[in-house]
């Protein structure tokens, strides 16, 4: 629609753009509707379209703004400066190269935004201070990065020094994340970006009450006035109207019937063009509002309303994990600590809101999106459609960040849905309220727990009963329920342990997958507990860890013997020398200070790696092609995280042939190009896919030494030049193989296949088995400054100590643990989602550039002989101990122990008010 | 569709206004453009003619007169923070560095912050303790009246129809601003609290000869304290500590930020904060 037309110089040139005068900048870029024809500037990205987020940013006459809040018209005669130009000033091309070599970005949705704010400062000032670093980019939020590496590359890009990214050599090498080199450019394709133009767009009709039975009027009528292609209700779901993680737990429809059980559920959806100038006020629907279940004890109430008919007391689970006599622990012990505990929702907060859209293409439905777990989506697809899983094609996207909350379906259901019925390629775009208030939170939980400990501090019995609510539909609530029982006693040695967990249904927003599944959340209990027992007997706190620490040859809870890679006591020792001065100086500090007191706190974790006590394998193929390149054709979603980097990492180090030229296909998890390779959760892929993707390797090395007629330590190498490639085999290369000879014509080379499954074995009544292959371990300390007056916290320094097992790319594992501290410090001190409050980046708070102190990281490697390479998953253990660890350095600064997080200021002013200062 | 005005001159913006009192008036858009995204999420995109006042002559100017500054509305964050003003102005610079972030600050104008009228508007304390003023214009009349008068409530200001803010004057005062802002992070934060204060305060003696102190985000409007400022004029800065009494006047809210009795606590210590921010000052004269 040609509504005007806006003149401005973009990237250098003078461009005629067909828009609306008060269109917003950041949509007149991205649609490129130009005189010279269509030309989107897909670099600019939305995450908010309010000005929160800060990733459109672009320059306008060379100061930073956000595009989503400067009308087209104010642009008009001005000069627009966007990613997409980034060779054209030096200090773009510095800052796109150091970002790229630092590891700044991630999933690299917010780093044209942060790029864009980084040059505003560098043109204005070449040498800038930390402190005005931050200033720069504090209007730009990053969830994946934690920023500490973002500050770097300015630094660096501020410099004269020459720019260059660390070569990959193999295993333990900080080669660049490939997947994010990219997005630094401003290149990658966001579900949003790779919307094709055409489309018909889809606007979702949700509940605006928690509970409510609703009656549609004449829809016809409406689609007529609004000229829409359809309205979609669930009468028009062709096969079941229903998805879910689980066999047994399918019970979210893609459009309600009847009933809503949620605020912000889709009842229905409209088809059609120009959909967002639609009042929804208008639409012919009859909400009658039911009373809610809110919170856990209302769901527990006797006489409750049943969420679901089929579980009458509204509990989704159980899980359990008993062993010795917790009744005797407590009794035999010197001393015995307990505590309730409570956490919030929390928004997962990615940059990227979820988009998709749908096509159908030889028979097959095509969903595009972005996801973390494609096959997964294939099935919940098919299912809706009544289709079998090989009529569906799912082709992710790349992925603004996931952290669990694309582990669910979101759009993909309703695109089917609207594909089925309108026939045409359909797309869905949720605005961030959207993806707020539709999608998964972490679970709000109530724990208490009561520990106990000889006079020696050695942990005698642990019990913990936890309540999970898991809001209107299962999601990942069975996960969490039966994670939680294994890891709720911290990474400990306890002989009698005793932990019961229940997932309970309410009417609120579905609690899902988010980095930790639940024990972020049993980790603020179990860790508060060991400070308690520490007081009581008068034992340090890193000691009292120190002498209970989990360690190779021990057995855990679940009757578990940990054979290796249980490096928690070097974690701990690593940490030693920083507790004991973290403690000097902020005694030091607080001998002047009334107000503002120092304080240091110390929590460990442990994590299993992979899905609990369920097979989770992974199938990675890899081919050769006769040119010598070696292709990985992956599963394993990159999220942001690295996956696809680690792979080529592993493989290059398992072939050991010099010059191979070895990348991941860009058709990552797309289920027709690649295998299942298992969702990207529960800090599996380095450790399951790196497996599978080892397996193929040397199956593919093993291959190539017999069409060479080697032995199996000859070195081998790849000669390129020609059209094909030559194996070269032996010490100066005296056996030489074209690839043509071995390779037979055709698309995919040759190829392998590897496959992993991680040995674990179910657990019996009492939680009794091998959940987990492997454990990631690690021990952080928090020092906090608190403003006694105000109740407000600042994190002065993490200090995180991680066994990884073997870091396979240490600017990776890095990042991982930056970006997990990050969060952990968001779910301490300030993210708290309120259904109806705070559904916006403005009024849901995560940590800006300013709020995340200097990290210093210890990676200790304690090869655990079952990973690739000896490594094991961080993703998850990045998180779990920063939150207790800050919360120990409140108590230690204040004396007040926290129970319900997060700390806002008020609530620790309340707590400090309590206490009476 | 919607019409789009974007008049170069004031006269023509009136003349619009004249005409159609129901524009929707647009200048750095920080805060109509989020306000229409809320409004997108849960109904549709509004339909509304808009006024676009950004390329208005002049009225981004910030310009020394005989016995006052005038802020012209347009003029943004930014503009104020690069602005060479005297330091009785120190608070609204300080302020406008805290106003989101830099993205922010380089569009976000000081007519709209208030006129946009929130309880935590961060320009209303510092210009209510600057005395500021508002003008109003409309074709043919001008209406002048004081920051505190302008805004009448949360969101609701005495904006008449078809008038328009062209600027904000200030009376050259002695004296240094200081201004704190409290939130639950860095940037990006809507206040939970914040104050403001003007202090001109004696070189030798350190007697204050006048101090006036606002508080922002526990009421409806930014408040002065007068009583506080009564017992303040004419003793040693420093001597004399705030009390709940001070600040009785007060009527926070709860909300998702913080609750009542907590802002009411926490605007106190601010206010102390702020007063030995103005000692400090003073001791350490610039």
């Amino acid at each position: 629609m040609t509504v005007g037309a806006v003149t401005f110089t973009v990237d250098g040139v003078v461009e005629l753009f067909y828009a609306a005068p008060g269109d917003t900048l950041a949509d007149v870029l991205r649609a490129g509707e130009t005189s010279r024809g269509r030309n989107p500037r897909k670099g600019t990205k939305i995450g908010c379209n309010a000005g929160d987020c800060g990733s459109c940013t672009v320059l306008l006459d060379g100061e930073a703004v956000c595009a989503c809040l400067v009308p087209a018209a104010q642009a008009s005669g001005r000069k627009v400066t966007t990613i997409d130009s980034w060779k054209m000033w030096p200090e773009m091309s510095r800052l796109v190269d150091a970002f790229i070599a630092h590891g700044a970005a991630q999933c690299g949705i917010c780093t044209p935004g942060m790029i864009g704010a980084a040059h505003g400062l560098l043109t204005r000032n070449g040498s800038p201070s930390r402190r005005e670093i931050e200033d720069a980019i504090g209007g730009v939020l990053c969830r994946c990065t934690g920023y500490i590496k973002i500050v770097e590359a300015i630094v660096a890009a501020a410099g004269d020094a020459p720019i260059a990214a660390a070569p990959d050599t193999g295993v333990g090498t900080s080669a660049k994340n490939q997947g994010a080199a990219y997005a630094a450019k401003g290149y990658s394709n966001f579900a949003a970006d790779a919307i094709p133009q055409g489309t018909l767009g889809i606007r979702v009709i949700r509940s605006p009450h928690a509970r409510a039975a609703f009656s549609f009027g004449d829809l016809d009528a409406f689609a007529k006035q609004h000229d829409l292609a359809t309205i979609l209700t669930a009468a028009d779901v062709p096969g079941a109207n229903s998805f879910g993680i689980f066999p047994h737990t399918k019970d979210q429809p893609v459009f309600a019937e009847r009933e809503t059980r949620f605020r912000a559920e889709a009842v229905a959806a409209l088809v059609g063009q120009n959909l967002h100038a639609i009042d929804l006020a208008t639409f012919p629907i009859t909400w009658t509002p039911l009373s809610p279940v809110t919170g856990i004890d209302a769901a527990l109430a006797e006489g409750a309303h049943a969420i679901h008919a089929h579980l009458p007391d509204n509990v989704l689970t159980r899980g359990n994990l008993r062993t010795g006599d917790v009744v005797r622990g407590h009794a035999d012990a010197a001393a015995t600590a307990e505590g309730q505990f409570e956490t919030s929702f929390v928004e997962h907060a990615y940059i990227e809101p979820e988009a998709g859209h749908a096509w159908g293409e030889r028979g097959q439905v095509v969903i595009s999106a972005c996801t973390q777990s494609p096959h997964m989506d294939r099935e919940d697809v098919a299912r809706v459609l009544g289709l079998a899983d090989a009529d569906v094609r799912i082709a992710p996207t790349a992925c603004g960040g996931g952290f669990g909350g694309k582990l669910d379906v979101s759009v993909q259901p309703i695109l089917a849905v609207a594909l089925a019925r309108v026939g045409k390629p359909v797309s869905l775009t949720y605005s961030r309220t959207e993806s707020m208030v539709a999608t998964t939170k972490r679970h709000p939980a109530r724990i208490t727990s009561k520990a106990s400990a000889n006079k020696d501090g050695r942990l005698t019995a642990y019990e913990m009963s936890g309540d999970f609510n898991t809001g209107a539909y299962a999601s990942w609530g069975p996960t969490v329920a039966n994670r939680v029982p294994i890891h709720a006693h911290g990474p400990y040695k306890v002989p009698n342990v005793h932990n019961r967990t229940r997932a309970v249904l309410t009417n609120e927003t579905p609690a899902g997958a988010f980095r930790g599944f639940g024990v972020p959340q049993s980790a603020i209990a179990n860790e508060a507990l060991m400070d308690d027992l520490a007081e009581k007997l008068g034992l340090d706190r890193w000691h009292i860890r120190r002498i209970n620490a989990l360690k190779a040859g021990d057995a855990t809870a679940s009757g578990q013997v940990l054979v290796a890679s249980a490096g928690l006591p070097q974690c701990l020792d690593a940490l030693k020398p920083t507790w004991d001065k973290a403690l000097l100086d902020a005694s030091a500090h607080n001998a002047g200070n009334a107000r503002h007191k120092r304080g240091v706190g110390i929590a460990c974790m442990w994590y299993g790696c992979g899905n609990t006590a369920l097979s989770n394998p992974s199938e990675m193929r890899i081919s050769l092609e006769r040119d010598g390149r070696v292709i990985i054709w992956s599963g394993a979603v990159d999220i942001g995280q690295g996956i696809s980097t680690i792979l080529v990492q592993i493989v290059r180090e398992t072939l050991q042939i010099d010059g191979a030229d070895i990348a991941v296909c860009p058709l990552v998890g797309d289920t027709d190009a690649t295998l299942d390779a298992g969702k990207t959760s529960a800090s599996r892929q380095t450790f399951v896919s790196g497996n599978a993707a080892r397996r193929a390797a040397e199956q593919l090395r093993a291959k190539l030494l017999r069409h060479a007629n080697v032995d199996a330590d000859t070195k081998l190498a790849f000669e390129h030049g020609g059209q094909f490639a030559t194996l070269l085999a032996g010490s100066n290369g005296e056996r030489r193989v074209s690839l043509a000879d071995i390779i037979p014509e055709g698309f995919y080379g040759f190829e392998s296949i590897g496959r992993y499954d991680p040995p674990t074995t179910p657990l019996d009544a009492n939680g009794q088995g091998i959940p987990y292959a492997t454990y990631g371990f690690a021990a952080q300390i928090a020092e906090v400054m608190v403003d006694t007056a105000l109740g407000t916290t600042k994190v002065l320094h993490i200090h995180a100590a991680h066994d990884v097992g073997r870091a396979i790319n240490p600017m990776l594992v890095e990042g991982q643990i930056h970006g997990g501290i990050a969060q952990g410090l968001g779910l301490a001190l300030m993210e708290e989602f309120v259904s109806g409050k705070t559904e916006n980046l403005h009024d849901y708070l995560i940590p800006t550039a300013g709020d995340i102190p200097p990290i210093t990281t210890h990676i200790i490697e304690d090869p655990d002989p079952e990973g690739p390479f000896g490594a094991k998953g961080v993703g998850e253990p990045a998180l779990i101990a920063t939150a207790p660890a800050i919360l120990g350095a409140i108590r230690h600064a204040t004396g007040v122990t926290v129970r319900k997080v997060p700390v806002l200021p008020h609530r620790l002013w309340a707590l400090l008010q309590a206490r009476g200062t | 569709m919607s019409r789009y005005f974007q008049p170069a001159t004031l006269d023509d913006a009136l003349q619009l206004l004249a005409r159609n009192s129901s524009l929707k008036i647009v200048a750095g858009g920080t805060d109509i453009y989020p306000a229409a995204t809320s409004q997108a999420a849960w109904r549709g995109i509004e339909m509304r003619d808009v006024l676009d006042i950004s390329r208005l002559n002049g009225m981004r100017d910030i310009v020394e007169r005989v016995h006052d500054w005038h802020i012209g509305a347009l003029a943004t964050w930014t503009d104020l923070i690069n602005a060479s003003l005297p330091p009785v102005f120190d608070g609204l610079k300080i302020a406008a560095r805290e106003v989101g972030g830099i993205q922010i600050q380089n569009r976000g104008t000081i007519g709209g912050n208030i006129c946009n009228a929130s309880p935590a508007a961060d320009g209303a304390p510092p210009l209510i303790a600057l005395d500021a003023e508002i003008a109003c214009m409309s074709v043919g009349d001008c209406r002048i009246m004081s920051v505190d008068t302008f805004i009448e409530g949360n969101r609701k200001t005495r904006l008449r129809p078809g008038e328009l803010v062209t600027g904000i004057i200030v009376p050259k005062r002695p004296g240094r601003g200081h201004f704190l802002k409290l939130g639950a992070r860095r940037y990006l934060v809507i206040s939970i609290a914040m104050v403001s204060g003007t202090f001109d305060i004696d070189n030798a003696s350190g007697i204050v000869r006048s101090a006036r102190i606002a508080v922002g985000a526990c009421s409806a409007v930014a408040q002065r304290l007068p009583k506080l400022e009564a017992r303040l004029a004419g003793t040693r800065i420093g001597d004399i500590q705030p009390t709940a009494d001070d600040l009785a006047q007060l009527a926070p809210i709860d909300d998702v930020r913080a609750d009542a009795d907590y802002r009411r606590a926490a605007a106190l210590q601010l206010v102390a904060d702020l007063l030995d921010q103005a000692a400090a000052s003073h001791r350490r004269p610039a």
